[in-house]
């Protein structure tokens, strides 16, 4: 089954089964260096350019720990109110897979560095609070692509190519204790505690948190019961859904297809799944007959990490200010009501308007900008809105422009096309594509004066009270100064000429 | 000329450093030595003459310059070819390894050049240092040069071997259950395994990381103290090398003294199994350790018995994913690759053609270990053995200074005689496991011939974590002892070659 259509309704598949979600979130560590090797973690380098024999398993090579990576997974716990783990191993997690050169992954099992907390996410007002199992440090994966063959997959491939440059980055996979209880909401749910762990994960600079980029990955276990069960269902894992739209997609789709399946008396097989940005469905990766035996045991090649308490305490002395507690001080701020800020927030746009407000634009222009013309842009694209190639210090020169009376809504919303469009700086695109407010009112008034002078008929109708053709007057103007002027402004000074006003 | 082969390290190194000799004059002796003997004894993998010769030349060079000479410069050494070498084959014995060229020193590697030490070339190893005989080695077995019928160790016969064919004076092995003591025992050299952490093993290709220990391997005390120092000390490379000074072990070396030292006879090493000249010389040690001065008890370890079975299940449950990586990606060995088969089917092709029996039962045997539902019954009760196992020595050092033991049971065994039969071999090591386990100091020094078949015979002393100087203090003591009753060194009544 991959289309939609064979699928129950949403609401008929809530009316009879419950739920259940669980996420694992992996967010790479914006750290210089990898997690056991001093090689650059730079994004985009010629492919196997960022390696040693540590990262690429050469035999003899060993790992060493990097103290900033240690640092920033303390800090990722605490900020999740989690218990930081006064002595923890690492752990070899063993199989093979081509871009894991050493064919064991060196990650946490059981002695997760931080354990046992929780993250409030609001939806619709209501506050849920999503508890977290655990975070763990673990290392990236290098990165294969598969040559020929219809699916880009490994099978059928007539070829692979391998780049090690992302294999040993530091990652902290952050895992939820099961999410009961959501309903028709699992899917808002779901999607507001990726968007929360993300601004956490920002505000606390150990991350640009970028899905677009992989940053920050999301792995989306689901379940169905019946109402009133307490037993869980099998679940699915649907892997690597990358953004947040897509997560709410395919948690909705999940639970669509399950309750298909268990409806029609069938069962659900416990694999991975492969979502599908284009249509939104998930399709079947591989089949989990047992559970993977990943042969775990502690890493012998590196000593126990154990974070002194003065040390955890001077970390959570470093804690940002919470999401959430920002959130509601930037809406106080801004004069903002509840809708208008849930709305900034949907919009991914909470930071951007923060930025070009702190760029000299005022909030209401800010939000303005950023909810009207970026959004409806970002959509069209398919991007998040801080996707787009546009600065907050851009928005807020436009801004600026506006104030100022040098540019009209109309010309404003050229400019920013033409940032967009990567056509430079907004004075550069004003300059370039001329689009500049007429407002020296001696040229305004040449062209008002003739078009006054060639539409007699016009202006007679006008001075005898009847006021529709003025705005073929004004169109005449706004065509005299190629769509320059203010249109509200010409008006007040062709009625003024008529002695109407 | 003396033939420059029969000096010891330290005489080497001060004739050198006196002009008296030129380093590139003692590479080349012991590169005619190889040329003349290794046929027979198949000490070496890889002889690296061009590499030695210029290292030499480098000595000589900067001793003309005025250069100060560190203590071992000019010195030839041999490599166990378990260490990475820029530029230079290494192949663990394994034929999964062949043509791999590192393209980067280990940290052992890096300090001996730096250090002035010729590296002659990498000698041979049971296949990936698992085995007691160096008959595991995928490029055929090494010669023990007392007896050329007969095993040399392991698995770092070839180090030993090369030791006592005085191909080199100098050597260094690894040790993850004996590999350098018993070699050193059963070829009448001296052999350290020193404390866990206390030589960096970055660059050693791992067996078993958490029982890994690289150290020296000479013909006298005060050698494998010379070459003990130049190679340990802390090495941000590697996390458990331990952070702290290194004992002073050629201090300790250069005043052998046991007198008012308290040594402890391990009662669980003897008995059934053990060769009778084996026990006779043994006690002839503990004798003389009497006549030194020494105060001698009989102490009991009594989970030493477990030992053996402990270190079976962990280092092969390290080694199946140590050994993991080697797929045939990335280097070494590809077998099958047609151009029609998945990168699977090429991995299971190179890995049942790349690797020996014994690497794939150890393989199978941890991969079993580890999997769910019986690590808890496999790894984790050998765990809990290990510390069994340290507490043992902890009670035994809180009432002696430094245990002892023979080596090995037996005498070097013939070439072929257990083969076959792994727990025979297996056996070979009961004596010096536990000092891997625990992560404690050993070391094995000559102690006589077995009057039954005039084979050499290993003294093993031990000494707590951290006090590997107590070692070469003890051992300095016996050496000097034995060679005031015996009138030579032990190996002048080798055979020549
Ligand atoms: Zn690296």
């Amino acid at each position: 089954m991959s289309s939609t259509t064979d699928l129950m309704s949403y609401e008929d598949a809530l009316a009879s089964f419950d739920p259940v979600m669980g996420l694992e979130v992996h967010v790479e560590l914006g750290t210089n260096t990898k997690m056991f090797c001093g090689c650059s973690t730079e994004f985009g380098g010629e492919p196997n350019s960022q390696v040693c024999p540590t990262c690429l398993g050469l035999p003899g090579a060993l790992p060493v720990v990097n103290r900033t990576a240690v640092e920033s997974a303390i800090r990722i716990g605490l900020a999740l109110n989690c218990d930081i783990a006064e002595w923890c191993r690492f752990a070899r997690k063993n199989y093979f897979y081509p871009d894991m050169p050493k064919n064991f992954q060196t990650s946490q099992y059981d002695e997760p560095i931080a354990f046992g907390g929780y993250l409030d996410v609001e939806v619709q007002g209501k506050t849920y609070r999503v508890g977290i199992e655990r975070a763990h440090m673990e290392e990236d994966t290098g990165k294969s692509t598969h040559v020929g063959g219809a699916t880009g997959r490994i099978h059928g491939a007539d070829y692979s190519l391998l780049d090690y440059n992302r294999c040993g980055i530091p990652l902290i996979e952050i895992v939820t204790k099961p999410i009961e209880g959501a309903g028709e909401l699992a899917p808002e749910i779901a999607k507001a505690y990726v968007a929360e762990l993300r601004d956490l994960i920002k505000a606390l600079g150990v991350s640009e948190a970028r899905m677009e980029l992989g940053q920050m990955r999301c792995d989306a276990n689901l379940s169905l019961r019946p109402h009133g069960r307490e037993k869980f269902g099998t679940r699915s894992e649907t892997k690597n859904v990358n953004s947040l739209r897509s997560v709410e997609r395919a948690i909705r789709f999940e639970i669509q297809r399950h309750a298909t399946v268990l409806s029609e008396g069938g069962t659900i097989v416990q694999e991975t799944r492969h979502f599908h940005e284009d249509d939104g469905t998930t399709t079947s990766g591989r089949v989990k007959e047992e559970a993977e035996d990943y042969r775990y045991f502690p890493e012998p090649d590196l000593v126990p990490v154990a974070p002194s308490r003065e040390w955890v305490e001077e970390l959570r002395a470093t804690l940002p200010e919470k999401p959430s507690a920002r959130r509601k001080r930037l809406q106080a701020e801004w004069g903002v009501s509840d809708f208008d800020m849930q709305s900034v927030v949907n919009a991914g746009a909470v930071d951007a308007i923060v930025d070009t407000v702190a760029a000299g634009a005022d909030s209401d222009a800010a939000r303005k900008w950023w909810l009207g013309e970026l959004a409806r842009n970002a959509n069209e694209r398919g991007v998040e809105v801080t996707a787009l190639p546009i600065t907050p210090a851009q928005v807020a020169r436009v801004a600026a422009l506006v104030k100022a009376g040098e540019l009209n809504d109309k010309l404003a919303r050229q400019v920013i096309e033409g940032v967009l469009a990567g056509e430079g700086d907004p004075d550069a695109v004003v300059e370039k594509r001329g689009l500049k407010v007429v407002s020296d009112e001696g040229a305004l008034g040449t062209a008002i004066d003739e078009a006054i002078a060639a539409q007699a008929g016009a202006v007679a109708k006008i001075q005898a009270g009847n006021l529709g053709p003025v705005g073929a007057l004004i169109g005449a103007v706004m065509k005299a100064t190629r769509g320059q002027a203010d249109a509200a402004r010409v008006r007040e000074l062709i009625l003024e000429k008529l002695g109407v006003s | 000329m003396a033939d420059l082969t029969r000096l010891t390290a330290a005489e080497t190194a001060a004739r050198v450093a006196s002009g008296d000799v030129s380093a590139v004059e003692v590479a080349q002796a012991h590169l005619d030595r190889i040329a003349e003997v290794d046929g027979k004894v198949h000490a070496f993998l890889h002889v690296d003459a061009e590499g030695a010769l210029a290292a030499a030349k480098a000595v000589d060079d900067r001793r003309a310059k005025g250069d100060r000479l560190g203590p071992l410069a000019g010195v030839p050494l041999a490599l166990k070819d378990v260490f990475t070498t820029k530029g230079v084959p290494t192949t663990c014995g394994s034929k999964i390894l062949e043509g791999w060229v590192p393209p980067y020193d280990a940290t052992v590697t890096a300090k001996l050049r730096e250090a002035g030490v010729v590296i002659l070339g990498k000698t041979n190893m049971d296949e990936f240092a698992m085995g007691s005989s160096t008959e595991n080695s995928a490029y055929g077995p090494t010669h023990n040069p007392w007896d050329l019928t007969r095993i040399p160790g392991g698995s770092g016969g070839g180090s030993a071997a090369a030791l006592a064919a005085f191909e080199a004076p100098l050597a260094i092995g690894t040790d993850t259950g004996g590999s350098i003591r018993q070699p050193g025992a059963v070829t009448g050299t001296v052999g350290v395994k020193p404390t866990y952490g206390g030589v960096s093993r970055y660059g050693l290709v791992a067996f078993s990381s958490s029982l890994d220990q690289a150290g020296p391997c000479a013909r006298t005390v005060l050698d494998a103290a010379l070459l003990h120092a130049t190679i340990a000390g802390h090495d941000p490379k590697d996390s458990t090398s331990i952070d702290a000074p290194v004992p002073d072990v050629v201090g300790a070396a250069r005043s052998g003294d046991v007198r008012g030292l308290r040594v402890g006879v391990v009662k669980e090493f003897g008995g059934e199994g053990y060769q009778p000249g084996v026990e006779q010389r043994f006690r002839e040690a503990v004798e003389l350790l009497r006549e030194l001065g020494a105060e001698v008890v009989e102490i009991s370890c009594p989970h030493f018995t477990y030992a053996m079975p402990a270190y079976y299940l962990i280092a092969p449950s390290e080694a199946s994913s140590n050994l993991a990586r080697f797929d045939a990606m990335r280097y070494g060995l590809r077998v099958g690759d047609n151009g029609d088969r998945s990168a699977e089917e090429v991995m299971s092709l190179t890995r049942e053609a790349g690797f020996g029996p014994e690497v794939k039962r150890r393989i199978m045997l941890g991969t079993y270990a580890l999997s769910s539902g019986y690590y808890d019954a496999y790894y984790g009760q050998a765990q809990k053995v290990r510390t069994l196992i340290a507490r043992d020595f902890d009670a035994a050092f809180a009432q002696v200074d430094v245990l002892v033991s023979p080596t090995t049971p037996t005498t070097a065994f013939p070439i072929g005689e257990r083969a076959d039969d792994p727990m025979a071999m297996y056996l070979a090591d009961l004596c010096t496991i536990p000092s891997n386990l625990a992560g404690n100091a050993a070391m094995s020094l000559p102690c006589g011939l077995a009057p039954e078949d005039g084979l050499p015979v290993g003294l093993q002393i031990i000494a707590p974590t951290m006090a590997d100087d107590r070692l070469y203090k003890v051992g300095a003591a016996v050496e000097a002892g034995f060679l005031a009753k015996w009138g030579a060194p032990l190996l002048d009544q080798a055979p020549a070659l």
